[in-house]
């Protein structure tokens, strides 16, 4: 429905993108005692690293192989080799996630055949697996990062199996997705009596909780055991058109069936999940799910006075925006300003007439006479110079917390959203006073007139009582 | 790339810093930072160093001529205050894609010099080499050049990319910047005898307008402050001043030094951190302005000044000393200022047990030596683990840390407050310190410990109290908050379900 156009200017302004490394290094976060690594200078990882801990306002594990100028011109073998062993002593991690840069990647690094080397040269690691991933960033952005490490994990691990565990789902994540999400999305399941094996799984590493004990690595996520196992599943769900290549690549290496689902947030994504699962199971959707639908039902109800008709403003990676776009526009909101970080083919999909690769500039401009801003927290500055109200939805969430906690997908999460959506204009609502409605017909007759002074008030409906100066 | 390496031997061979002195001909050569231990390194890069010194300019844009991930992963997350222009938070980046580290990306940043004053009109741009640009040969300097002659406003190239050091190389090679293309450029309108220059104070939190209403007081002005919220003019007249502080240790001392040499402008080492170190620095900096030829009477004006403030911050002080006395401190930060907050932290009554000199001078661990004893516990590299460890065996009652750090307190449920860069809240001079003491004393008394260090009722074996009364009156709702260990089995089952 929309059309996707690319900004063409020579300098982004107040970037929306993120790079593919970080991407990366956020789906490694996602697996049991592993060491996510950027091949890079400490600078590729050190930023990373600060945008993930002011995020998650978590400890985050992650490394560097502290390129320099002269390693890089010699290649990063040797800065590789160190690395791991290094890693290797200290941590003793299961998986090293090891992703490019956009440094070793102009130069030209062949890291798989590194890899080989160091393996033949050193027999006591052959037990730690490293997962390359070529992520350069100058290419692409943050959730094509994390895509392409997934698919990496399912060629590294998945191989079909012979015995099946019969109650086995496997669940692929996009990046889009937090801990809460995943949480909320495993209960799902498990209500069906199926069990679900998420891959990644940021929610076991990533959700908040104080461990026993200190771990240099992650805290959790999907288990070597789990990934080997991938093939003994039933079925795998993907969510999010970004895990597309994913999913085929599973089904490809063992055959087991998937089914991509491009959005579980609104009413009608979650009921064909509910019916998958359903059907899967061959088990009835729960009382529970037919509550909270119904619920949901009632809620949007209760919401629709307050959001139809409202202009927005979004800014965010393609899965993200087509997941809340489209429940803008289930709930009567005009997308009137569009703006992703990257090419997908769901972005044609969205309601809204064009969507523009871009950068928060470019949102900014197209945002004038929105009523609500939804991007990640860098639209702060925008938000306050335009003067309209502002959701965080995305990464980095930086000046709020429980970002890891928010909820927006199944009936429960997409209730919460719609309760904040409307909450968010009823807050917002302008009283009006005797001067609202003075000189509107006046006003209106003289819009072709030109230089009226009641114009000025007119094209600024939140603040009608300018109509007066 | 022959001048960025030159310039790099140039501040490596600082004759201002002790420590490089110090060293052979063959060891200078390598470098003010150990080399880097691939897979067990921590730190930001020299293009962070850059910026983090030069951000803190409110009125000129920053423009990050590399691949997306140098400015989009980290734009807008310094604390660094305004009191005026907020373009300094709008980031700036060629985001440069496959085919112009093909192709070169000069062009693309030529035009977006051009969009940049086109719609913004700063009165400078600065634009900050990295990593990618550099290895395929972008000379940012001839770019710079040209912008400058066609456009006719100062374009500044900052040549550190982040492959050539750590955050510190960083910092002097943003000065070295400075010295090149700005500082002495323009003129002041007028000039006093009371100016100053203060070097690598970055106004994070707005330190900087803690101490600024103490120098007016005085009628001393602070003619350019490099760089915390300055505006361009200012860093460009800077060497008009008469006299000059250098904050940050030696992040700055390049720029110090050579504006000495060059324009006579004496300087000392001070600290805005701790009484005796604020009441040191406005000393000094009233000694250097008289040296220089102002009136005398700032001498004892001075003195009058300082002894009010210092006064009335004891006063505020000892409130919480009796609270704080004894409380064992782990400080970790990048170095650089450790030991300018250990004697503030010991005016507070605290007993600082082990501090952190990774990136700290001889001359810095020597100071820290004096103000702690001869056994203080210095660590060069101090793993995660061993803080998780220090801190979980209540070696340590609180950590003051950077933000990255700080789960490795909150994991074992102690104490933490933030230092560096990120943090919200502003510690310097004399209200800055009280500040401080306040925060840890906020930190350390907080209710939220002693409710976390609780174990779960059902975690403890031991027999309640409450026993036999679990299904009283609003059992339910007792349940969870108890501070009693509970396990009856009506309630344990109601706290099973619960859970």
């Amino acid at each position: 429905m929309a059309t996707v156009t690319t900004s063409h200017k020579a300098c982004t302004v107040n970037p929306l993108k993120m790079s593919q490394p970080i991407g990366a290094a956020l789906a490694f976060m996602g697996l049991n005692h592993c060491m996510p690594t950027l091949h890079g200078s400490q600078g590729c990882t050190s930023f990373g690293l600060v945008l993930f801990v002011r995020h998650f306002r978590e400890m985050i594990p992650m490394q560097t192989t502290a390129m320099n100028e002269v390693t890089t011109i010699l290649g990063g073998m040797d800065n590789i080799e160190q690395t791991i062993m290094n890693i290797w002593e200290r941590a003793k991690p299961d998986v090293i996630g090891l992703a490019s840069t956009g440094l070793t990647e102009t130069k030209g690094d062949d890291v798989d055949a590194y890899l080989k080397l160091i393996y033949k040269k050193h027999p006591e690691i052959a037990d730690l697996k490293v997962i390359y991933v070529s992520t350069p960033d100058y290419q692409g952005a943050f959730q094509d990062g994390w895509s392409k490490a997934v698919v990496r994990i399912v060629q590294e691990f998945a191989t079909p199996c012979t015995v099946k565990q019969l109650d086995r789902v496997n669940v692929l994540p996009g990046s889009h997705l937090t801990p809460g999400d995943l949480y909320e999305i495993r209960e799902i399941i498990e209500s069906f009596g199926l069990s679900p094996v998420f891959i990644p799984d940021v929610s076991g590493s990533l959700d908040g909780h104080i461990p026993e004990d200190f771990t240099p690595t992650t805290l959790g996520g999907t288990t070597l055991e789990q990934l080997r196992t991938m093939g003994a599943a039933r079925a795998t769900i993907a969510i999010g058109e970004q895990m597309h290549s994913a999913a085929i690549e599973l089904e490809m290496k063992t055959g087991v069936p998937s089914t991509v689902f491009d959005r579980l947030t609104g009413l009608e994504a979650n009921d064909k999940l509910m019916q998958h699962l359903s059907a899967l199971s061959g088990k009835p959707v729960p009382q529970k799910y037919r509550r909270q639908r119904s619920q949901l039902q009632d809620a949007m109800l209760d919401a629709h006075f307050f959001t139809g008709g409202t202009r927005i403003a979004i800014g965010a990676e393609p899965d993200l925006l087509f997941s809340l776009g489209s429940m803008l526009a289930d709930m009567g909101c005009e997308i009137a300003a569009a703006v992703t970080t990257t090419h997908s083919p769901i972005l044609e999909k969205l309601p809204a007439e064009e969507v523009l690769i871009g950068d928060l500039e470019d949102l900014e401009a197209r945002a004038k006479d929105c009523d609500l801003l939804i991007t990640h927290s860098h639209g702060r500055q925008m938000a306050a110079r335009l003067d309209i109200p502002f959701l965080r939805y995305g990464v980095p969430t930086f000046d709020r917390l429980g970002a890891a906690h928010k909820v927006t997908v199944g009936y429960r999460g997409t209730m919460e959203f719609v309760f904040e959506l409307g909450n968010t204009f009823l807050a917002d609502e302008h009283e009006v006073t005797p001067a609202t409605w003075t000189n509107s017909s006046e006003a209106s007759s003289c819009v072709s007139g030109g230089s009226c002074n009641s114009c000025q008030g007119t094209t600024d409906a939140d603040h009608p009582q300018v109509a007066f100066s | 790339m022959a001048s960025l390496s030159n310039k790099v031997q140039d501040v490596f061979s600082e004759p201002g810093c002790d420590k490089n002195q110090a060293k052979g001909e063959k060891e200078r050569k390598k470098g003010c930072t150990k080399q880097l231990t691939p897979g067990a390194a921590a730190g930001g890069c020299a293009f962070d160093g850059a910026k983090i010194a030069l951000q803190p300019i409110t009125d000129v844009a920053h423009l990050v001529h590399g691949p997306i991930a140098c400015e989009g992963n980290g734009w807008d997350n310094r604390g660094a205050k305004s009191s005026d222009s907020l373009l300094y938070r709008t980031g700036f980046t060629t985001d440069i894609n496959e085919l112009d580290v093909v192709y070169g990306g000069e062009k693309r940043l030529y035009k977006s010099i051009r969009e940049i004053l086109d719609k913004y009109d700063p009165p400078a741009i600065f634009v900050y080499q990295t990593c990618v640009t550099a290895l395929i040969g972008d000379d940012i300097e001839a770019v710079c050049k040209a912008a400058t002659a066609k456009f006719g406003k100062p374009i500044i190239p900052v040549n550190a990319p982040g492959f050539v050091g750590a955050k510190n190389l960083g910092n002097k090679l943003a000065g070295e910047a400075l010295l090149d293309y700005v500082i002495g450029t323009e003129e002041p309108e007028t000039t006093t005898p009371y100016d100053i220059n203060i070097i690598g104070e970055y106004n994070l939190a707005g330190e900087l307008w803690q101490v600024k209403p103490l120098l007016d007081e005085l009628g001393i002005r602070i003619l350019s402050c490099i760089s915390g919220d300055a505006k361009y003019k200012e860093v460009a007249y800077s060497h008009r001043a008469k006299a000059a502080m250098m904050v940050c240790s030696k992040a700055m001392i390049n720029v110090a030094r050579k504006m000495e040499e060059r324009y006579g402008i004496p300087f000392f080492e001070g600290s805005f951190y701790g009484i005796s170190d604020m009441s040191e620095s406005l000393r000094q900096i009233a000694k250097l302005l008289v040296q220089q030829g102002a009136p005398e009477d700032l001498l004892s004006r001075t003195e009058k000044v300082i002894f009010r403030e210092e006064t009335r911050a004891w006063e505020a002080i000892n409130h919480y000393r009796k609270r704080l006395e004894g409380k064992k401190v782990l400080l970790i930060t990048g170095g650089v200022k450790s030991w300018s907050v250990v004697s503030a932290l010991q005016e507070g009554g605290m007993e600082i047990v082990g501090t952190s000199v990774k990136k700290s001078t001889a001359e810095d661990k020597e100071k820290i030596k004096e103000l702690m004893g001869e056994d203080a516990h210095m660590f060069d590299d101090m793993r995660p683990r061993d803080m998780y460890a220090m801190l979980k065996d209540s070696r340590a009652d609180i950590m003051l840390s950077g933000g990255r750090s700080q789960f490795v307190a909150l994991k074992v449920k102690m104490p933490w407050l933030d230092i560096n860069q990120e943090r919200h809240h502003a510690y310097a001079g004399y209200v800055g310190m009280v500040e401080l003491v306040k925060r840890i004393d906020q930190a350390l008394f907080h209710p939220v410990w002693e409710q976390v260090r609780k174990p779960a009722p059902w975690e403890v074996s031991t027999p309640s109290p409450l026993m036999g009364e679990g299904w009283g009156e609003g059992a339910l709702s007792t349940v969870a908050p108890s501070p009693q260990p509970s396990p009856t089995r009506g309630e344990g089952a109601v706290v099973a379900k619960a859970a």
